[in-house]
This record gives structure tokens, C-alpha cells and sequence, in this order.
């Protein structure tokens, strides 16, 4: 036993045993109850239907085929898939160019920078909503200010055809610093013996950027999509809070999230609501899958990968030290 | 770093001539005014609501329809906005102020407590079902939160915890994310050779933990709690499909229930209690991200490292 940890060179710590279980189960205790139970009990209800003759009775997948020739849950899917496609590129690439800059070294007061514009995720999506409402607003809001003071009329952001737009900003606004921030710190993990060979080599800045500082922070790009895609198939906080400012441009099915929530709260449709959410778990679930695989193979085509650093333990101290 | 230990080693006059070189690489470093400027314009983008908020919760009512949004009015009405705040309809604002407070030392602490164990556990303990425990709790983050929404809110009105804080408690306990951090953070922080040590020296597995290593993960449980608590402060989906009764909202939802008494007919409009209290509502976390930075900073390097 004793030589085979020498061998290994690890895990002296590790000995097998349920003494791991103490740690790990209260966490998995809670885990059950709150994630596993619901899920098996929404696939549960979704098996079902409640009539107004004959009471509540199986049906099947009858509910997974009335959802999937729903024009409403296919609306609200196509408009989140909209914003999917068109919000978290320009986000992921606004918070990726601060996030060079800042790590670039050439920022006047770049700790300023790398705070303040965090900032906005420790702020409630129900007050960021709020306060973008109002500003968006034409009777205080800013919009009204500056139609009133050029004499113009700018198009309203919260009519039907731009509200969607104007959520986006509402999520750019709240996300783009957090995902900077990760970027940021996948960046100072880059060891600066590469940058200083590549200066040798004589390569620019853009050049450094692209075979150097993209290829490494792919696992960050990879999970901070992920995270994106997840965010906004979830969409609901800010649709719904938008929709007492904007009653007329957000309709009861204007994402799916908020379609399964108007079908349990206001329709009762509890077992019809149930299905709807199962499907866009499923739907998240097999896309967030394909971003992690198309992120993991290209990983492995580039030429220079961080080193891992698995196995080698440091003190807390160093962790946190800035590379610079 | 393999390249840049052994080189020193090999050939000593080199490497220090490197490094004078890099000292004075970074010494010459340019900084850039125009790319200070353009980053400024998202600076600029990322100040201007909360510029906007602070201007005008200085306003009155009145003054909110008739100032420029981004200046401020004749008549600075901040206290009496503050004071306004904390009593109307009975100072229900201080409820949901305490409400906020309890859901977020509860659930945020008791989901930083179970992360942290978990995460040390996953870390530096083999045991059977490990694996199983890491694909469901990866699986699980990928599972829409409000995907879970109504199915919980269905299985805790049987459970008749509904309408009580707990229905907002219990699942804000759990944070894979959380775990997740713990987990890179622990196997970094903590050398397997202090644990044996302390083995050898006949320390139990858990007073170990709390005595040895949990200074040791400071960093990462206040990254942790900080983003937990962020989480729990926020959260606005959860209590508003659990909570009925009004005198267990927390401050999203309270804040959101004014927005809407504005929006029925006949309600009474307050919008600048709405604007003084979204203000009050994030100024302890702003604060609390300001001066924990150093902790937080660091965690979240340390969580990036084996991404």
C-alpha cells in the first residue's frame, strides 16, 4: 500500500473509505430534495391531465405532443433563440475586449476599471430592470428627456418591436462585467515566460492576443457560453417585471419561462406547464452539451495550452498573486 | 513553469539577465490613453443607471416627471425619500429589509456551509459513488433553475411549507456552482501531506477539517458566501412564487409589488419610494463587493486555474 502511493505521487490523503460521504452528504441530502425530487416529480405530473369530467388521469406523452404543436411555446422558443444568437455574442465579446484591455497593462487606473464595471452584477435583476424601465421610459425616463429637449421623437424601446432589444441591454448591462471578470482571471493564469518568448520571437500584441491569450482562456470562453445559453433560455425576471411598464409590447408567452409560469399561476395548467418545462430543460441541456463538446475539441487542435498545474498544491498566498 | 525552474538551474547568468530584462519590459510598459478612453465608454455604459438612480432618488415625485433625468432637481429630497421609504404602509420596507437579511444568512450561510464540506470532501476524499456524485452535480447545473420553479412550488405546497420563509430557505441551501469552487479550490489550497500529518499525529477526519484546513480555504468561502449571498439578496423568482402574504417578501419582490400598485388603476403611484428603495437595496452589496474584493479577487483566480 505504502509503495503503491509512493508510485502514484498522489492522493497520500485519499484513502478510500465512506469517511467522504460524511463531507460530501449533507450537501447531496439537500441536493435530493431541491433538485432531483422536482425533477422527478415534474416528469411525473407531465404524465398527466386533469379534466374537468373524469378528474386527473394518465395520458402519456400527450402533454410532450400538445407543447411540441404549440405555436405559443414555438414562438417564445424562437424569440429566446433570437436572443441567444444575438445578445451573448455581442456581451461575451464586449466583456472579452475589456478584459484584454485590462489585462493588457496599458489602462490608466486598470483596478478602477475592473471593479466599477463589475459593479452591476451585485445589482438585483428586479432593480436593474426597474431603473432601465424607467429610463427607457417617455414620461421621466430619459428617452422623454431627450425627445423633449431636441424635439424629436426616438422610437420607443418598449414598444412591441424593440422590447426585446431592450431587454438585451438590460442582461449586457447586468452580465457583461461578471463574464469579463472570468475572462480576466483565466488571463492572469498565463505564465509570462510565453509572452516574453513571443516579444523575442518578435510578435505583436494582436499576435500575442491570438496564439496566446484566446487559446488559453477557451475553457473560460467554453463555460461562460454555457452559462449564457443557459441564462437565456431561463429568461423570466426581466420580461416579467418589464411587463407592468410595458403591458402591451410583453405577452403571457413572450419566453418560455415565462409562458410555463403564466400556464401554472394564472392557467392552472399545472401537468401542461410541467411538460413545457421539461422540454426546455431537455433543449438546454443537449445545447449547453454541444458548446462543452465543440469547446473541448478545439481546445485540443490549438498548439499552446496552459499547463495544468494539478497535483502541486501552493499556499492560499499565492493563488491570489497578481502576475504583474 | 517546468521550463522556468529548470532554466536557472542550467545556466544561471542567463536567467538573471532575463529577468532584468522582463523588470525592465515592465518598468517601459506604455500606458495608452486612447485605449483608457475607449474601455472608458464602457465604464461610462456600466455607471449611468446607477448615476441615474442616485440622482433621482434626490427627487420628489413631482420633481422626477419635471428634472432632466441625469441632473438633479431644485429641491434635494433624498432624506425625505429615505424617511418616506422606511414608513410607508407601516414601514413594510424594514420587514422586507429583515426578511432579505434572514433568507440571506440562513440560505446563503447554511449553502456556503454545505459547499464547503462538500467541496473539501470531493477533494481530498476517494470513496465509492465519487463519480456518480460529480456527473449528477455537473448534470444539475445545466438544468434550468426555473425549470425546477413550479414543480418545488407544487411539492412544498403538499409539504404545507409554502408561504413560509422556509419555502425560500430550503432551496437556496443548494449551489453546484458553489461546490464546484470548493472543490478546485481545496485541492489547490490544501497539501494531502498536512492532512496526514495531522492523521499521524491522531486527529479525527473532521476536527481536522475544521481546526487545519479551514483557515486555509478562507479565500474561497468568502468567494463563495459573497456569491451566494449575491444570489439570495437577488433572488426574485423563487419568493415570488412561494410567498403569498406580503409580511415575508423579500425586497425584490416588495419593490416589484410597489411597481405594480402603480400600474393597477387606482393604485397609488410611488415612484420615487420605488427609486429610493431600489437604491437602499443595493448599497450593502455594492459595499460588501468593495471591501471584500481582496477575497474575492483571488477565489475566483483560484477557481479559474483548472477550467
Amino acid at each position: 500500500m505504502a509503495v503503491a502511493r509512493v508510485a502514484t505521487g498522489r492522493g497520500v490523503a485519499r484513502r478510500r473509505s465512506l469517511v467522504g460521504w460524511g463531507f460530501v452528504g449533507p450537501f447531496l441530502a439537500v441536493f435530493a430534495l431541491v433538485f432531483l425530487a422536482p425533477i422527478g416529480y415534474a416528469i411525473y405530473l407531465s404524465l398527466f391531465r386533469n379534466r374537468l369530467i373524469g378528474g386527473n388521469s394518465f395520458v402519456g406523452l400527450d402533454n410532450y405532443t400538445q407543447a411540441l404543436q404549440d405555436s405559443q411555446f414555438w414562438s417564445a422558443l424562437g424569440r429566446v433563440a433570437l436572443f441567444l444568437a444575438v445578445q451573448v455574442p455581442i456581451m461575451l465579446f464586449l466583456a472579452l475586449l475589456v478584459a484584454l484591455a485590462i489585462d493588457s497593462g496599458r489602462l490608466y487606473g486598470k483596478s478602477f476599471f475592473r471593479v466599477t464595471i463589475f459593479l452591476p452584477y451585485a445589482v438585483p435583476a428586479v432593480v436593474a430592470t426597474l431603473m432601465w424601465g424607467f429610463m427607457y421610459g417617455t414620461r421621466f425616463g430619459l428617452i422623454g428627456n431627450i425627445n423633449d429637449a431636441l424635439g424629436v421623437t426616438l422610437p420607443d424601446p418598449l414598444s412591441p418591436d424593440l422590447v426585446l432589444a431592450s431587454i438585451g441591454n438590460i442582461v449586457t448591462w447586468e452580465f457583461a462585467g461578471y463574464n469579463m471578470l472570468i475572462f480576466y482571471s483565466a488571463l492572469r493564469v498565463v505564465p509570462v515566460s510565453l509572452y516574453e518568448a513571443a516579444e523575442i520571437d518578435g510578435a505583436g500584441q494582436f499576435r500575442i492576443i491570438r496564439a496566446i491569450k484566446l487559446p488559453a482562456i477557451r475553457g473560460a470562453l467554453v463555460i461562460a457560453t454555457i452559462f449564457s445559453v443557459i441564462g437565456s433560455f431561463q429568461l423570466f425576471n426581466e420580461p416579467s417585471i418589464l411587463q407592468d411598464i410595458a403591458p402591451n409590447a410583453i405577452t403571457t408567452y413572450f419566453t418560455p419561462n415565462l409562458y410555463a409560469y403564466s400556464l401554472s399561476f394564472s392557467g392552472q395548467q399545472y401537468n401542461y406547464s410541467a411538460a413545457v418545462a421539461i422540454v426546455m430543460a431537455v433543449v438546454t441541456m443537449v445545447i449547453a452539451y454541444v458548446v462543452q463538446l465543440r469547446g473541448m475539441r478545439r481546445e485540443g487542435q490549438t498548439g499552446i495550452r496552459v499547463e495544468r498545474r494539478r497535483g502541486r498544491p501552493r499556499p492560499p498566498a499565492l493563488l491570489g498573486r497578481s502576475r504583474r | 513553469m517546468t521550463t522556468s525552474v529548470r532554466a536557472p538551474l542550467a545556466q544561471p547568468g542567463a536567467a538573471k539577465a532575463g529577468l532584468t530584462v522582463r523588470a525592465r519590459a515592465r518598468r517601459g510598459r506604455r500606458r495608452s490613453l486612447t485605449l483608457t478612453i475607449l474601455t472608458g465608454i464602457v465604464l461610462v455604459y456600466s455607471l449611468i443607471p446607477l448615476v441615474w438612480l442616485v440622482v433621482n432618488s434626490t427627487k420628489t415625485q413631482a420633481g422626477l416627471f419635471d428634472s432632466f433625468g441625469l441632473w438633479f432637481d431644485g429641491d434635494f429630497a433624498l432624506f425625505g425619500n429615505i424617511a418616506d421609504t422606511l414608513t410607508y404602509d407601516d414601514g413594510i420596507f424594514l420587514r422586507w429589509l429583515g426578511n432579505t437579511l434572514l433568507y440571506v444568512v440562513l440560505g446563503a450561510g447554511g449553502a456556503t456551509f454545505l459547499a464547503v464540506l462538500g467541496g473539501y470532501g470531493l477533494a481530498k476524499f476517494d470513496f465509492p459513488g465519487k463519480r456518480a456524485v460529480f456527473a449528477v452535480v455537473i448534470g444539475a447545473v445545466a438544468v434550468p433553475g426555473t425549470a425546477l420553479a413550479v414543480p418545488t412550488f407544487l411539492m412544498f405546497s403538499r409539504l404545507g411549507l409554502t408561504n413560509t420563509p422556509w419555502s425560500v430557505v430550503i432551496p437556496s441551501l443548494v449551489t453546484p456552482f458553489g461546490l464546484y469552487l470548493m472543490w478546485t479550490f481545496a485541492a489547490e489550497a490544501i497539501p494531502d501531506e498536512l492532512i496526514e500529518a495531522a492523521r499521524v499525529d491522531g486527529a479525527g477526519e473532521f476536527g481536522t477539517f475544521f481546526r487545519i484546513c479551514l483557515p486555509l480555504l478562507a479565500p474561497g468561502i468568502v468567494t463563495v458566501l459573497l456569491f451566494s449571498m449575491v444570489a439570495t439578496w437577488n433572488n426574485y423568482f423563487l419568493p415570488l412564487i412561494m410567498l403569498k402574504n406580503p409580511d415575508w417578501y423579500p425586497l425584490t419582490v416588495g419593490l416589484n409589488s410597489w411597481n405594480e400598485q402603480a400600474g393597477t388603476a387606482g393604485g397609488e403611484p410611488v415612484f420615487n419610494l420605488i427609486i429610493t428603495g431600489s437604491l437602499l437595496t443595493i448599497l450593502p452589496l455594492l459595499a460588501a463587493f468593495l471591501l471584500l474584493q481582496r477575497y474575492w479577487r483571488s477565489g475566483l483566480a483560484a477557481g479559474s486555474v483548472k477550467q
